[in-house]
Order: C-alpha cells, then sequence, then structure tokens
C-alpha cells in the first residue's frame, strides 16, 4: 500500500512505470482492457498482402471511391436539386438572363463562382469514370485467374452488386445537372421504364411523379445519389473487405507458395505505407485529370428542354454498352390484341443486361457444376491453363466491346465519311461474331501458351566463346541473381505417371515440358 | 540486394532475425533512395503550400487543381517508394488456417437452428402461421405508400396531347406560323398547340416538326388533304424512345433522331426506313384558314413517342 502512495519523483521513474512502449503502450493497454485488441490487432498488422501489380486494380477502385465521397460532399453544399426555374444572373456571359432550372444554375454557378468548385465538379466526374472502370477491370482480373472460386463465390456476387449500384450511380449522378444531353438520357430511361410489359407506364408514373418530365425526378435521383445507393455501396465496400481479410489473398504459384499460406509483404507497415501512397497517387492524378482534361462542361450544352436535342448524343463510357445495344437492335415491336410490347427497348435495355449479370452472378456456379470441382482453392490460375474460362470470358469482353463501339455509330460514319447505314450494319454482324471469334481465337491462342515450354518465362543469355580451334560455341549463361523472380510461376503439371501394379501406389508429378518416358503416362485431361 | 534464390525464401515475419536479407531494405543504395523520397516529400510539400497560396489568393482554377494534384501525387509516390524501397523485403509467409469448422461444430449449430429454434415454431404451428401472415400482410402494405404514393395512376395521359380541332401552330415564342411565310424546303422545328408552349408537358408529348417540303398537298389518299400547301407537321417526340427527331436531312428528305439514328421518311408518312424505331411518326393533320394561318384539323390518330403496353395499334 505504502508503494502505491509513494509518487514518482523523476521522469526516469515515471517512465520506468509507462513501461517499455510508453505512453502509445500504456494507451494500448488500457484499450485492451476494455476492447481487447490487441491479439486482433496483431493478426491485422501481420496481414498478408500478395505482391502481384494486379491486386492494385481493386484498390484503384477503393481509393477513387474515396475520392468520390470526398468531393461529393462538396458538391452537396452548393447543388440545388430543384427543377424550378431561376434566371441565371452568373459570369458565364452566354447564358445570362436565360430561363434555366435551380439544379442547372446551382451546377454552373458551384463551377464557375464557388472557388474550387470546378475542380471538384471535374474531379468527381473523373473519379467515377476511373471507379467504374477499375471495377470491371479489377473484376475481369478476378474472372480470368479463377479467384472467385470457393471459397470466394459471395464476395464475387457483393463485387457484381457493387458494380451494378455503381453504373446506376453513376448514370443518376450524371443526370442531376439538368443539362441537354444527361436530360435527354433521362428521356431515354423513362422510354425504357415505359416498355416493360403489363406495368412499365405505371412504374414509369410512380417513378417520375407523373408524365414525363414532371418536378418529381430530379430531387428523387438527387436523394438515390447521394443517400441511398452510397449508403448501400459503403455497405457492401466493407463487406468486401471484411470476406477480404476473413479468407485472406489468393496468391498466384511460386516459391514456398501452397494452398495453405499466403506470401507477401505485412499490413504493417509496408503494406500500408505503399497503398496509402498510393491513394494519395489516385488522388493526385484524378486531380490532375480533372485540371487539364474537361470533362461534362454543362454549360456549353444548356439547359434541359424537352423538344431539343444536340448531335452526337453519348452517355459516358459504362452506359456505351446498353446505348449500343439500343441501337443495333432491329425494330421488332409486338403489336396486336389490343397491347403493344417494345421488344426493340424491353430486350436491349432490360432483358439483355439482365441476363449478362445474371451469368456473371450465375458463373461460379455453373463453373461448379461443370467442373465438378467442390475444393476450396487459394492458388490463382494462369489463364492459358483454363482455356475454356479464359475463352468464355474473352467472348464476354468482345461482346460487350463491340456494343461499346456501335454506340457510336453516328461518330463512326461521321468520321469515316461513310453511310451511317453500312456502319450499322457492319456493327450488327460484328457484334453477333465477336464472341464466338474472340472464344475460338482465346482458346486456341491459350492451347498454343501452354505447349511453349518457356512461355512466360524470361530468355536466359547465350554465352559465346572462341574455342582453341577457333570455332564460336554458344553455351547458356548462368541465371543471373535475382532472375528467378518471386512471381514467376511454377509449372502446372501436366503429365502423372502411374506406376505399374504391384509396386508400391505413388504418383509423381513432372514439370511441364518436360517429356516423361514413353509408355507409363497418361495425359491429364484439362 | 537479390542473392540469389535463398533471400527469396519466404519466411515468417514473427522468425525473421535481425541480419536476414528480407529485413534489408530492396533500394541497393538506400541513402540515395531516401534522398530521392526527401525531394518526393518536399515537392508534396511545395505544392499543398502553393495550393493554400493559389486558394487565398484566388487564382485561376487550374492552379488550384495543378498544385493540388501535383501535391498529392508527389507524396503518394514519395510514400510509395519508402514502403517499397527502404523497408524490409520480404518477402514474408503467412499461414492460412481452415475457414470451415469440425462437423461436430457445424452439427451442433445445425441443431440449435433446427431442434431448438425450429422445434418451438413446430410445437406451435397456428402462432407460427398467424406470424407469418401477419409480418406477410406487413411487407405488402408497407410497399403501398413507398411505391403507389410515389405518382399518379398514368390514366389515359400517355393517349392524349393538347391539340384539338382547330388549335392553332405556334412557335416556343407563341407566334402564330403563316402558311404565307416560309419557303419550300423550310423547318420549324419546334411547333406547339396554341397556349401550351410553356407547357413542360406538352413540350414532350405535343411538339410537332412541321416541314414545308412541296409546294402544294401530297401524300397518299386520304392523308393527300392534311398536308396544304405542301406543309407537313409530324409528331417530334421519336417513337423508339421519345428524344426529340431534332435533324432534317433535306437531300433525301428524311428526319434523323440523334439519339440512335433512326430514319423517317418525310415525303411518305414518316415511316421509319432505318433504325430502331418501330412505327411512324404519329402525323398531324393541317389546314390552312381563311386568313392563312396553320392550323389542326384534328388531335393525333393515336398516341405520340414510345410503346408502352397499354397502346392498342
Amino acid at each position: 500500500m505504502s508503494a502505491a502512495r509513494t509518487k514518482p519523483t523523476t521522469a526516469r521513474q515515471s517512465k520506468a512505470a509507462l513501461g517499455p512502449y510508453g505512453r502509445t503502450g500504456k494507451a494500448i493497454a488500457e484499450l485492451d482492457d476494455r476492447l481487447g485488441i490487441a491479439k486482433g490487432g496483431r493478426t491485422f498488422f501481420d496481414k498478408v498482402f500478395p505482391d502481384h501489380w494486379s491486386f492494385m486494380l481493386g484498390e484503384i477502385a477503393l481509393y477513387s471511391f474515396i475520392v468520390l465521397l470526398a468531393t461529393g460532399v462538396f458538391l452537396t453544399l452548393y447543388y440545388v436539386p430543384s427543377t424550378g426555374i431561376t434566371i441565371y444572373h452568373g459570369g458565364y456571359k452566354p447564358l445570362q438572363g436565360q430561363p434555366v432550372s435551380e439544379a442547372f444554375n446551382s451546377t454552373v454557378n458551384l463551377s464557375f463562382a464557388v472557388r474550387g468548385g470546378l475542380l471538384m465538379r471535374q474531379m468527381h466526374h473523373w473519379a467515377c469514370d476511373i471507379f467504374v472502370g477499375a471495377i470491371v477491370v479489377h473484376m475481369a482480373r478476378v474472372f480470368f485467374t479463377g479467384a472467385f472460386r470457393k471459397p470466394r463465390e459471395l464476395n464475387w456476387t457483393i463485387g457484381i452488386l457493387m458494380l451494378i449500384l455503381a453504373i446506376l450511380e453513376g448514370f443518376i449522378g450524371y443526370s442531376l445537372p439538368d443539362d441537354l444531353i444527361s436530360g435527354t438520357g433521362i428521356r431515354i430511361a423513362y422510354g425504357i421504364t415505359l416498355s416493360v410489359p403489363l406495368v412499365g407506364s405505371y412504374l414509369a408514373s410512380f417513378l417520375f411523379g407523373g408524365p414525363f418530365p414532371g418536378n418529381a425526378v430530379i430531387p428523387r435521383f438527387y436523394t438515390i445519389h447521394v443517400l441511398l445507393v452510397p449508403a448501400i455501396l459503403v455497405a457492401l465496400v466493407t463487406a468486401h473487405m471484411v470476406l477480404l481479410v476473413r479468407q485472406k489473398h489468393t496468391q498466384f504459384r511460386g516459391e514456398g507458395r501452397t494452398e495453405n499460406n499466403v506470401v507477401g509483404t505485412p499490413m504493417f507497415p509496408i503494406f500500408m505505407a505503399k497503398t496509402t501512397g498510393f491513394l494519395f497517387m489516385i488522388a493526385g492524378g484524378i486531380a490532375l485529370l480533372g485540371t487539364f482534361f474537361q470533362i461534362n462542361p454543362v454549360w456549353q450544352f444548356g439547359q434541359y428542354v424537352p423538344y431539343n436535342i444536340s448531335y452526337a448524343v453519348q452517355p459516358d463510357w459504362y452506359m456505351g454498352w446498353l446505348d449500343g445495344a439500343l441501337r443495333i437492335m432491329p425494330s421488332w415491336e409486338f403489336a396486336g390484341a389490343g397491347h403493344t410490347i417494345p421488344f426493340e427497348v424491353f430486350l436491349p435495355a432490360a432483358v439483355f443486361p439482365g441476363l449478362i449479370f445474371g451469368i456473371c452472378l450465375a458463373w461460379p456456379a455453373i463453373e461448379r457444376w461443370y467442373t465438378k470441382d467442390q475444393m476450396p482453392h487459394n492458388l490463382l490460375d494462369r489463364p492459358r491453363d483454363r482455356p475454356k474460362r479464359t475463352a468464355a470470358g474473352a467472348a464476354m469482353l468482345g461482346l460487350l466491346g463491340m456494343l461499346f463501339i456501335a454506340s457510336a455509330t453516328d461518330v463512326l460514319a461521321n468520321f469515316f465519311h461513310v453511310s451511317l447505314n453500312n456502319v450499322l450494319v457492319l456493327m450488327r454482324v460484328l457484334v453477333a461474331v465477336s464472341p464466338f471469334v474472340a472464344y475460338f481465337l482465346t482458346y486456341r491462342i491459350c492451347l498454343e501458351l501452354q505447349h511453349l515450354p518457356q512461355g512466360g518465362k524470361r530468355k536466359v543469355a547465350n554465352i559465346v566463346s572462341l574455342t582453341e580451334d577457333g570455332e564460336y560455341v554458344a553455351s547458356p549463361a548462368p541465371p543471373p541473381p535475382g532472375l528467378h523472380h518471386e512471381l514467376e510461376a511454377e509449372p502446372v503439371p501436366r503429365y502423372i505417371e502411374v506406376e505399374d501394379q504391384g509396386s508400391s501406389s505413388h504418383t509423381s508429378v513432372e514439370g511441364e515440358g518436360e517429356r516423361p518416358p514413353a509408355g507409363s503416362v497418361r495425359t491429364v485431361p484439362r | 540486394m537479390s542473392e540469389g534464390h535463398e533471400s527469396r525464401t519466404p519466411v515468417t515475419l514473427s522468425t525473421a532475425t535481425w541480419d536476414d536479407p528480407h529485413l534489408q531494405p530492396k533500394s541497393q543504395r538506400p541513402e540515395h533512395t531516401e534522398r530521392v523520397i526527401l525531394l518526393l516529400f518536399f515537392l508534396g510539400f511545395v505544392g499543398f503550400v502553393g495550393f493554400g497560396v493559389a486558394y487565398w489568393q484566388n487564382w485561376k482554377p487550374w492552379t488550384l487543381g495543378a498544385t493540388l494534384g501535383f501535391g498529392m501525387f508527389c507524396i503518394g509516390v514519395g510514400l510509395a517508394a519508402w514502403g517499397k524501397y527502404l523497408m524490409p523485403q520480404g518477402p514474408f509467409v503467412e499461414e492460412r488456417h481452415d475457414l470451415a469448422s469440425s462437423p461436430e461444430e457445424v452439427d451442433a449449430f445445425s441443431n440449435a437452428l433446427i431442434e431448438r429454434g425450429g422445434g418451438q415454431v413446430k410445437r406451435r404451428k397456428v402462432l407460427g402461421g398467424m406470424l407469418a401472415a401477419g409480418l406477410g400482410v406487413f411487407g405488402v402494405v408497407a410497399a403501398f405508400p413507398l411505391i403507389r404514393s410515389m405518382g399518379p395512376l398514368p390514366g389515359n395521359s400517355l393517349d392524349v396531347t393538347n391539340w384539338k380541332a382547330g388549335a392553332y401552330l405556334v412557335d416556343r415564342q407563341g407566334r402564330r406560323l403563316r402558311a404565307d411565310e416560309f419557303a419550300v424546303g423550310t423547318v420549324v422545328s419546334s411547333v406547339f398547340p396554341e397556349g401550351f408552349q410553356d407547357n413542360e408537358v406538352a413540350q414532350t408529348s405535343d411538339v410537332v416538326i412541321v416541314i414545308r417540303a412541296a409546294s402544294a398537298p401530297f401524300g397518299t389518299g386520304s392523308r393527300s388533304s392534311w398536308t396544304p400547301q405542301g406543309y407537313v407537321a409530324y409528331s417530334k417526340m421519336c417513337t423508339h424512345l421519345g428524344c426529340p427527331v431534332g435533324l432534317y436531312e433535306r437531300q433525301q428528305n428524311l428526319l434523323v433522331c440523334p439519339c440512335h439514328q433512326s430514319m423517317f421518311d418525310v415525303g411518305d408518312q414518316a415511316t421509319p426506313i432505318f433504325g430502331p424505331a418501330p412505327r411512324p411518326l404519329p402525323q398531324l393533320p393541317l389546314y390552312v384558314d381563311a386568313e392563312g394561318y396553320l392550323r389542326a384539323q384534328s388531335g393525333f390518330d393515336q398516341p405520340t413517342g414510345p410503346g408502352f403496353w397499354e397502346r392498342t395499334t
């Protein structure tokens, strides 16, 4: 008791009382007493992240999302979600004195009259385009390397849901300025809603609060854009991360890598330094894009007026495949029995995207069913080693890529001075054949790559020397230090040698490219 | 730094000793790397200070973005380089543990759910049934205010326009169109029924495009009486998705929709000859009254704009 009453008198003594880790250590101990953070915290710090560059794609999506949230909050401070008419009195001369909506007026004002406003708006738009793009490329990485397989199907599903929400969020946000081009986009969305059989006109009337355009759609889109979808996205991002930590990362094959470990750099401090640096690089890059590359100058398009239109009406890039599908669709309207079903709209704009996302959602199950593979997988595939999956992915990208190009038929016709009709017919053909051509070519290329013994490995130099007889001889140089890259895949086993009966039954696996002795070999079907 | 194969074999972080090559930085000249990173951080510092000055002094907008972006990019590259080149190079290994629980634990959980929980419901079927019925009705009625209150029922709003027999054709300013003021080939791109030119809904569903396509009435059958002095009026709403059909191609006498490139033959009842539009643009029958004004003989004979379920053929 007496010891407790004695106060430490010198700094040295007080430091000793705090323990070897000082005040921070004391704070950790206090926190651990209440929350028990030490064990989990250490595990979290030790979490290992694989070093491959392709794992960075998801980070781009995450960090551009952070930029979106930050710049978006800024924009909400000035944007007015109203279609009420006001007269523009700002500094942009061509619009001076024109009747515009509050939404359009506030968008132009926050761009020109608010310090830093134009930068924030430009960054927000660029970050959105990068966000959706990074999701798509990240998803392609996950698909082609088989990272979606058991046990990670749920995270694949969450990812697709986030992609759908990101596209929706982008379209709705793009509509908020109430300018001529985005207003035309809303008009098209209204037409698509109308096309739904049986309930289309009801859905459209409810969504728009009456006939088009009405005054409800801008404020409603605003609530959806700044509250509903971001909240769901934040929740899904969190779930995505929690699952990632719980299930740990996948990794490519390589030295010391097995199904039962992860090789790379630990969370703290190495990965944290690199990834925080990457966050700043992404944010800085978006700021520079927003500074030097103009995007969506709504003041040039003007206020949305239902009877006006502009040439070369193109949506943001991630809507291009849907716009292309609408363009190349033949005019197959069903009319009869007192009803109309606008298949020329409903099929490409509602059924088709449902089909595409449905295939994506169902893919892990499809593959499990096809391969009868129920094992969990933590090692990634090289795309060439799964030629059918890789070819299927290429077919999907080929189809969507062609539809994207088809969304620019008018621009292409104008640019190349060819007939618009010919461009459209050509695009119809290309869209129809592209998945099959892409599938076949990719499948063949995969098989070819599999048979290249040194495929994907770095070449080793030859040393050419002069012998005493005057002959030049080339011999392979010893591999220089560091040549064996840690990420280099181990050869995928291709042959399984089965010993004759009688001897102890053991199975040995040989590396790719090494010909096993004839007779005792059975090629493993893939 | 690489010493061939050995140093690249991953180790566990906690077991690495201080002289372990895994804990050495990757950079072969750490002092040099450190100077480069210091320069990057300094440039970031300069960028942020520049942003503050540019903001405070209200310089041109591009200076804000250039300083901010440059600062963030330099800080970012420096920080990433610090992590990549000056921190332990690794690679380190972390063991993975089975996610799956033991079969006993799985059984115990299933037992708790089915026997302990489900058993309660099974024993009191009526209670469970009534609860399910109540919650089911709740789910349905909760959707009523969310969906039904959002807008009025469509009614016939999609079928009718404000065009009536005798309605004057006016432009955006509300000025009546006279038959003698336009030469052949002239297009009046947005024309409304008088009194509705400022109504947003009418601007969508009523708007017609008037073209003086010839000097005399044209068209087949009864439609030849709809085009006095060669004036023809078509709904401007594309029958595909409702975009304004605002491009007139004079040489081929076509109306083109800029959204999805549907083309309509002006000389032949606006029949779609190309693109995804399924139907002709509805035609407004015109006449010229005694004072020379263009007026509508009647409304449209069909709904304007894109197709929908209730549209009769």
